[in-house]
């Protein structure tokens, strides 16, 4: 994969609609974290799936001056990635998972090292959670879409992993879309923040 | 050595066990009385009806009908490989994939097996084609099935896992590589199983009926061997097409799982 060498990019949305959502037009620049919050149901996550091209939609996504239909389908889901609010692992072992040792992430996020070693069996949610960040991490996308990353985290967890993940946004200049119920969560992460009401997406200001 | 005949006194004589085996599920309230009363005038009477029909053809033998035969013989075991699937794919897919594979294997390992291996004078002499493909497509029909029924299924039950993986930037051939190797090897299980106990655990049933008509065992052998092969070649091949058919119909060009395309279960 070439996508170190990648410049930042913008994530840009355009007439975007997903299940019952109205078309929106959204821009995220690069580094730029936007929360997105709503009630149970109301197409969050719909729209991360959208923008990962995981269901049929309307409208169309660009990162920087890439077009998504330009490109194949997993080097797009590559490029900008989804990490959904309930991780998947299909390899009886968690180092399987990833091609290279994750040794910084693991331990900034709380976990040992030889958690590469552990079987996907016995992990908590927590665990499953937390080894989802250093997955994404790992596949060095472009852009992060973040499902609820910390639902399952306690509070000290939660604060090590949005530093971390803040660390990380920053320093590869990650356009981010981070859904997030927690206000105070969104109070100390959110660039800027939407909320979905009515079937449409507003601004808060 | 004569084959003895068999009268249809014999035959009822066989029948009146069956209606004692009915009568004591009856007893022991198994309710499966009717279903096997039902089921074995079913036998009867669509075995006889075969009689009838193969009497006919044989006494015909041009291509024309024994194609048209092979046709009813592939389209009835397209349609009960779709019925065996509880989460089938829509629109026609799962009756099409199911017949499509069997009509690549079953014919082509039928017509190779007539025209190379035995070889009748014309090569479609309803005697053996008929026969030959009939339990050829009745096996491939098994294979095909249960590999279809395993990976709709799987992937039904798995959807979130190859969702995940795509997230990760996997091809969706990569996604599904477990699943799809899973219900390949499900569907080839019964022939390697079938072959690894005959003549040890079962006598099969063809070259059983062959010895009860008077063939020589030394080549009823032959002929049970040949099957064998044949039909562990068709069901495998017949397996791994519609596996691969039916994978790539679960995802859309943009390499998107589409469980939308298998029906949900009913009941």
């Amino acid at each position: 994969m070439t996508t170190v060498s990648n410049p930042p990019a913008p994530l840009i949305l355009k007439q975007l609609a997903a299940g019952e959502l109205a078309p929106i037009d959204l821009t995220i620049k690069p580094g730029q974290v936007v929360c997105l919050s709503g009630a149970s149901g109301s197409g969050k996550s719909r729209l991360l799936r959208a923008i990962a091209d995981l269901e049929p939609h309307q409208g169309t996504v660009w990162l920087g001056d890439a077009q998504r239909d330009a490109m194949p389908a997993n080097v797009w889901r590559q490029q900008v990635m989804m990490v959904p609010a309930e991780s998947q692992w299909w390899a009886d072992h968690v180092g399987e998972h990833w091609a290279t040792r994750q040794p910084e992430a693991l331990q900034a996020l709380g976990l040992p090292e030889e958690a590469e070693g552990w079987t996907v069996a016995r992990l908590s949610s927590g665990e499953k959670q937390r080894l989802a960040l250093v997955r994404a991490k790992a596949g060095q996308p472009r852009a992060l879409l973040l499902d609820e990353p910390t639902a399952n985290l306690d509070h000290d967890s939660t604060l090590k992993a949005e530093q971390w993940l803040r660390e990380w946004i920053k320093a590869a200049q990650l356009p981010v879309l981070w859904v997030a119920h927690d206000a105070e969560q969104i109070e100390r992460v959110a660039d800027q923040r939407l909320r979905i009401r009515d079937g449409g997406i507003e601004v808060v200001a | 050595m004569s084959v003895i005949d068999l009268s249809w006194w014999q035959l009822g004589l066989a029948s009146l066990l069956v209606m004692l085996l009915a009568l004591v599920a009856h007893w022991q309230r198994l309710g499966v009385s009717r279903p096997l009363l039902i089921a074995a005038a079913r036998t009867a009477i669509q075995l006889a009806l075969i009689g009838l029909v193969l009497e006919a053809l044989f006494a015909v033998g041009s291509l024309f009908w024994v194609a048209l035969m092979a046709t009813v013989m592939l389209l009835v075991a397209g349609r009960e490989v779709m019925a065996r699937q509880k989460h089938r794919l829509t629109g026609g897919w799962a009756f099409g994939i199911g017949t499509l594979s069997m009509f690549i294997s079953a014919f082509s390992v039928t017509i190779l097996t007539l025209a190379v291996i035995i070889g009748p004078e014309p090569w479609y002499t309803p005697q053996y084609a008929i026969p030959l493909l009939g339990m050829l497509l009745g096996n491939t029909m098994t294979g095909v099935a249960l590999s279809l029924d395993r990976l709709t299924e799987s992937v039904w039950r798995q959807r979130a896992v190859i969702e995940n993986r795509l997230m990760l930037g996997q091809r969706w051939q990569e996604a599904i590589s477990d699943l799809r190797r899973e219900a390949m090897r499900s569907g080839m299980m019964p022939m390697i199983n079938a072959m690894a106990a005959a003549g040890i655990v079962s006598l099969p049933g063809m070259m059983t009926g062959q010895i009860l008509a008077g063939t020589a065992p030394g080549l009823a052998v032959k002929y049970q061997v040949l099957v064998m092969f044949t039909i562990t070649v068709g069901s495998g091949f017949g397996t791994l097409a519609a596996v691969m058919l039916g994978s790539r119909r679960l995802f859309d060009q943009r390499e998107r799982l589409r469980v939308d395309r298998l029906q949900a279960a009913k009941r």
